[in-house]
C-alpha cells in the first residue's frame, strides 16, 4: 500500500517504470502517484517521455520494467481494454475518432459489452444534462470543429465510468472560449471523485487546473511540485532545465511600405475535407512581424500556398510582392522576388526526410542561381552554405551532414528557418514555425523572426499557439473558415477578442478600424 | 408454362447478376473492415472448380456447394494470413492469389472437362410460382438466387444496424483509433477476409452447379474483377451492390439477345458491352460525388500494433 505524506492513499502509482526504445530509453525508473479527485500535471518538453509514459498507463505500451498499482495493488495493464477495466480512460491529443462514422456511431463504439446499441442516445441525453457536454448524434465527425470533437473523445470516456481521466494536450485545437467550458468539465469530474492526469506544456493552464504536477526532464522525474506555488518561469526552467531567454520584442512603429500585399483572394480549395479561401485581403509591412491566429483547419494550409505558389491564385493582382503582382506566378519566381517560404510540415514538405542537410538546401535555392552553375549542382557550395547556416543557428546534429530525418524537430526547425533567414528575403511566410519544437529552440526562432523584420522585411506568421502571436507579432488577424479578419494592433487587442473572433464570431460593428 | 419475351429476359438478368452480387457483398464487407482483397477472381474459380469436381465425385450438390465455399475461404485464409499478420501488400498478393487460384482451378477441374451434371433444383411453389409475371421472377429461382438476395440483406442489415457491423466499419475507418479503443482489428479482418472468400467461392459454385453446370477453364471471365468494381461502384453499399448488379446482369443478358437478333453489331463488340457499361458508370459516378469520402479510409493499409 502506497501511502502519502498526508494520509491520503494513492489511486494509482506508477514504480520504477523503465521504457526502452533500443538504445534509447524514453522512461528512465519514473515514479507517478495519483490519488483521487486530484488533478495532477504532467509537464515536460516535446521528448521527455510523457507520451510514453501515459501510453503505459493506459496499455498501449509494455514497459521495459518497472510496476503499476491500482489502490496499492499490482496490476497489469496489457492492453488499452484492461486500462479501461481497471478504470482508466484517456482522451487523445490526435482525436482518436472515426471521420465517416456520426457522433452517435463513434460513442456507441463504446458501450459497455452487452447494452443494446440504440442505448445510445439516452446515454448522449444524461452526459448533456450532467456534464454541459454539448453533442449532435446524428452529424457525422468530419463537419465537426475540434471543440466539438473533443467532446465526443470525453463522452466516450465517460460512458466507461473511470476513476482516472488522462488528457494528452486536451487545449492544444481549442479557443480559450472552449477550453474554458474543459476546464469546468474537468472541474465536475473532480467533484466527483475522479482524477485527472493532465499532459500539457501550457503553464499557465496548469496553473490554474492542477494542484499537483509532476515535472519530466528527458525520461527522468525531476521535479514534483505544486504548480500553484510556482510561477511559469519557474516551471519553465524545471522542464528545461536552464533558465530560457526572454524574446526580445521591441515594439515596431515603423510605417514601412507593403511588402506583401494580399488583394481579395479567393480560392477554392481543391481538397475533400478543404476549406476555400474567401476574399481575404492585407498587407505585411516592411519591419514588422504580422501575426495570423486560428484554429487548425481553417484555412491556413490553403493561405500558405496561395502566398507561396503552391497553388495559383485566380488573378494576377490577388498576391503583390514588392509592388509586382504575382498571383499567377510559381514559387521559383515568387523566390527570385526575394520571398522566402517554410510551410507547416518539417519532413516532407519543408525538407526531403531522406536527403543531407547541403542537398536540402538545393530544394529552396535551385532557383535563385546560388547552388547551380549552368545545369550542375555546386556541391561545394550547398555544403557551405549548410554549414553557415548550422553554425549560425547552432543546429545539432550528428554527423558532418547527416540526413534531414535524424535531426530533432527542434534542429531541423532552426535549419529550415534558417534556410530562408540566412538568404535576407523581402517576405518571410511561415506556417505553424514552432509547432512541436522544444521551447529553447522556438524562443530562439522566434527572435531570428523579429531580428529579420527589424532589418526591414515583411514577415508573416500564420500560428495556432496564442502565447507565441502575442509575443512576437507587431499586428495580427485571425483565420476562420477561409476568411481573415482585419489586422489589428498586438498592443490593442485581448485574448478575449481574438479567441472570440477564432471562434467565428465577428467583432464587425464593433468599430474595428480597417488597418490597411 | 410459355415465358413471354420480358419474363425471360427479367428471369435470366435476375441470374446473370446472382454471382456478381454474392461475391461484390463478400469483397464489399472485406473492405469494409479496411482490407482490399483482389483475389475474388482467383478464389471463385477455386471455388467454381472444387464444387464441380466433389459434386461429381459424390453426386451430392450440397457438398458441392460446401466445397466451392471451403476453396474460397481457404484460398481466402492465405491470403489474410500473409496481409493481417505477416504485412505483406494487398495489391500484390491479391494480385498473386488470383493467378494461384486460377492455376488450382486448372489443376483440379483438369479431369473433369466435358462431363455434365443436372443444374441444381429451382423453388416450386404451388400457386405462388404460377403467379403472373411474379411467379417466375421471384419464386421459381434456385437456391442460390435467395442466398444472393439474403447476403444483401443480411449485410446491409449487419453493418448499419448492429454493433459488430459498427465494429467492422470503425477498423475500416481508422484502424490506428480502433486498436486504441481496444477493438480486436486484426481478428475482425481476419473474419471479414474469410467472409469474403466465402462468398467468393460460393459465387464460384453458383457458377459451375448452376449457371452453367459443367467446368471449363477460364469459366468465370472476368466475374470477379466485375465485383471488384461493383464494390467500389456502389460506394460500399449493399443495396447499391444489387443494384449494380442487376445492371451488369443486365447488360450481358441484353447482348446476347442482340447478337441473337443479328444487329449487324460485331460480336465481340457486344460482348464487351457489360464490361463497358460497367466502366461508364464508375466514372460517372466517380464524376458525380465529390462531398464526404465513401470509400473506408484504411482500405489497403496495413495495421501492425505497436506491441
Amino acid at each position: 500500500m502506497t501511502a502519502q505524506k498526508d494520509g491520503k492513499p494513492a489511486l494509482v502509482s506508477m514504480r520504477g517504470i523503465v521504457k526502452r526504445f533500443g538504445t534509447f530509453t524514453a522512461n528512465d525508473h519514473v515514479d507517478l502517484d495519483i490519488r483521487a479527485g486530484e488533478a495532477h500535471a504532467l509537464l515536460g518538453e516535446n521528448g521527455a517521455g510523457k507520451s510514453t509514459l501515459v501510453k503505459i498507463l493506459y496499455g498501449l505500451l509494455e514497459p521495459t520494467g518497472g510496476r503499476i498499482e491500482l489502490n496499492g495493488a499490482t496490476v497489469s495493464l496489457e492492453s488499452p481494454e484492461a486500462a479501461r477495466a481497471a478504470g482508466i480512460g484517456m482522451v487523445f491529443q490526435h482525436f482518436s475518432l472515426f471521420e465517416n462514422l456520426t457522433v452517435a456511431e463513434n460513442i456507441a463504439l463504446v458501450l459497455p459489452a452487452g447494452e443494446k446499441i440504440e442505448s445510445v442516445a439516452a446515454r448522449i441525453e444524461g452526459l448533456t444534462s450532467r456534464y454541459g457536454l454539448k453533442l449532435e448524434p446524428d452529424r457525422p465527425v468530419w463537419t465537426l470543429s475540434a471543440g466539438e470533437r473533443q467532446r465526443i473523445e470525453i463522452a466516450r470516456c465517460l460512458l466507461q465510468n473511470p476513476k482516472l481521466i488522462i488528457l494528452d494536450e486536451p487545449t492544444s485545437v481549442l479557443t480559450p472560449q472552449e477550453a474554458d467550458a474543459l476546464f469546468s468539465t474537468l472541474n465536475l469530474l473532480r467533484v466527483e471523485g475522479r482524477a485527472i492526469l493532465y499532459i500539457s506544456h501550457k503553464l499557465e493552464e496548469v496553473r490554474r487546473l492542477c494542484e499537483r504536477a509532476t515535472v519530466l526532464r528527458a525520461g527522468k522525474v525531476v521535479a514534483t511540485c505544486n504548480p500553484r506555488e510556482e510561477s511559469v518561469r519557474s516551471l519553465a526552467a524545471m522542464m528545461v532545465g536552464t533558465h530560457l531567454v526572454d524574446v526580445r520584442a521591441k515594439p515596431n512603429e515603423a510605417e514601412g511600405p507593403a511588402r506583401l500585399s494580399v488583394d481579395g483572394l479567393s480560392l477554392k480549395s481543391e481538397d475533400l475535407h478543404g476549406v476555400s479561401l474567401k476574399d481575404i485581403s492585407f498587407a505585411v509591412r516592411g519591419g514588422e512581424v504580422f501575426g495570423i491566429a486560428g484554429i487548425a483547419g481553417n484555412g491556413q494550409d490553403e493561405l500558405f500556398s496561395a502566398l507561396s505558389g503552391e497553388r495559383l491564385a485566380r488573378r494576377a493582382g490577388d498576391v503583390h510582392i514588392d509592388g509586382i503582382s504575382v498571383g499567377r506566378e510559381g514559387i521559383n519566381l515568387r523566390r527570385q522576388y526575394g520571398a522566402a517560404f517554410v510551410p507547416e510540415e518539417r519532413n516532407g514538405h519543408a525538407s526531403a526526410p531522406d536527403f543531407s542537410l547541403s542537398e536540402n538546401i538545393l530544394l529552396s535555392r535551385h532557383a535563385t542561381g546560388e547552388v547551380t552553375r549552368g545545369l550542375s549542382i555546386d556541391v561545394t557550395a550547398a555544403k557551405s552554405i549548410a554549414r553557415q547556416i548550422i553554425d549560425s543557428f547552432d543546429v545539432r546534429m550528428s554527423g558532418d551532414d547527416p540526413a534531414a530525418r535524424t535531426l530533432s524537430g527542434g534542429n531541423l526547425q532552426k535549419f529550415l528557418v534558417g534556410r530562408e533567414v540566412s538568404r535576407k528575403p523581402c517576405v518571410l511566410v511561415l506556417n505553424q514555425p514552432t509547432w512541436g519544437v522544444d521551447a529553447a529552440a522556438a524562443a530562439d526562432i522566434r527572435q531570428r523572426l523579429i531580428d529579420l523584420s527589424r532589418q526591414g522585411a515583411a514577415v508573416l506568421v500564420i500560428s495556432q499557439d496564442l502565447d507565441e502571436l502575442f509575443e512576437i507579432a507587431d499586428r495580427m488577424a485571425v483565420i476562420h473558415q477561409g476568411e481573415v479578419s482585419d489586422a489589428r494592433l498586438t498592443r490593442e487587442v485581448t485574448r478575449e477578442e481574438i479567441g472570440l473572433l477564432m471562434a467565428g464570431e465577428t467583432a464587425r460593428g464593433e468599430g474595428v478600424s480597417h488597418a490597411h | 408454362m410459355t415465358l413471354t419475351m420480358f419474363e425471360l429476359v427479367a428471369f435470366t438478368i435476375l441470374t446473370a447478376a446472382t454471382p456478381l452480387v454474392i461475391a461484390a457483398i463478400g469483397e464489399l464487407v472485406t473492405e469494409r473492415s479496411g482490407v482490399l482483397n483482389l483475389g475474388v477472381e482467383g478464389m471463385m474459380i477455386a471455388g467454381a472448380a472444387c464444387a464441380f469436381a466433389i459434386a461429381i465425385v459424390t453426386g451430392s450438390t450440397a457438398l458441392g456447394i460446401l466445397a466451392g465455399i471451403g476453396a474460397g475461404m481457404l484460398l481466402s485464409f492465405i491470403f489474410a494470413v500473409l496481409v493481417i499478420f505477416l504485412a505483406a501488400n494487398q495489391v500484390a498478393t491479391g494480385l498473386a492469389l488470383t493467378i494461384l487460384g486460377t492455376g488450382l482451378a486448372g489443376l483440379i477441374g483438369s479431369g473433369f472437362i466435358g462431363l455434365k451434371r443436372d443444374a441444381t433444383v429451382h423453388l416450386y411453389i404451388p400457386l405462388l410460382s404460377d403467379l403472373p409475371l411474379i411467379g417466375k421472377l421471384l419464386f421459381s429461382h434456385d437456391l442460390f438466387v435467395y442466398l444472393g438476395w439474403a447476403l444483401v440483406a443480411g449485410a446491409a442489415w449487419f453493418l448499419n444496424r448492429t454493433r459488430s457491423g459498427l465494429v467492422l466499419r470503425a477498423i475500416g475507418e481508422n484502424h490506428q483509433s480502433a486498436h486504441a479503443l481496444g477493438l480486436p482489428v486484426r481478428r475482425v479482418r481476419f473474419l471479414a477476409v474469410l467472409f469474403g472468400g466465402a462468398c467468393a467461392g460460393l459465387a464460384g459454385a453458383y457458377l459451375s452447379l448452376s449457371y452453367t453446370p459443367f467446368w471449363a477453364p477460364g469459366m468465370t471471365a472476368g466475374r470477379g474483377w466485375i465485383s471488384l468494381a461493383l464494390v467500389v461502384f456502389a460506394s460500399w453499399r449493399p443495396v447499391y451492390a444489387f443494384a449494380g448488379a442487376l445492371l451488369f446482369g443486365g447488360a450481358t443478358v441484353l447482348q446476347l439477345h442482340a447478337q441473337a437478333a443479328a444487329l449487324g453489331i460485331p460480336g465481340q463488340l457486344l460482348t464487351a458491352m457489360p464490361y463497358l457499361a460497367t466502366i461508364i458508370a464508375l466514372v460517372l459516378l466517380s464524376m458525380r460525388r465529390r462531398r464526404g469520402s465513401v470509400a473506408p479510409a484504411s482500405l489497403g493499409s496495413t495495421f501492425m500494433p505497436e506491441r
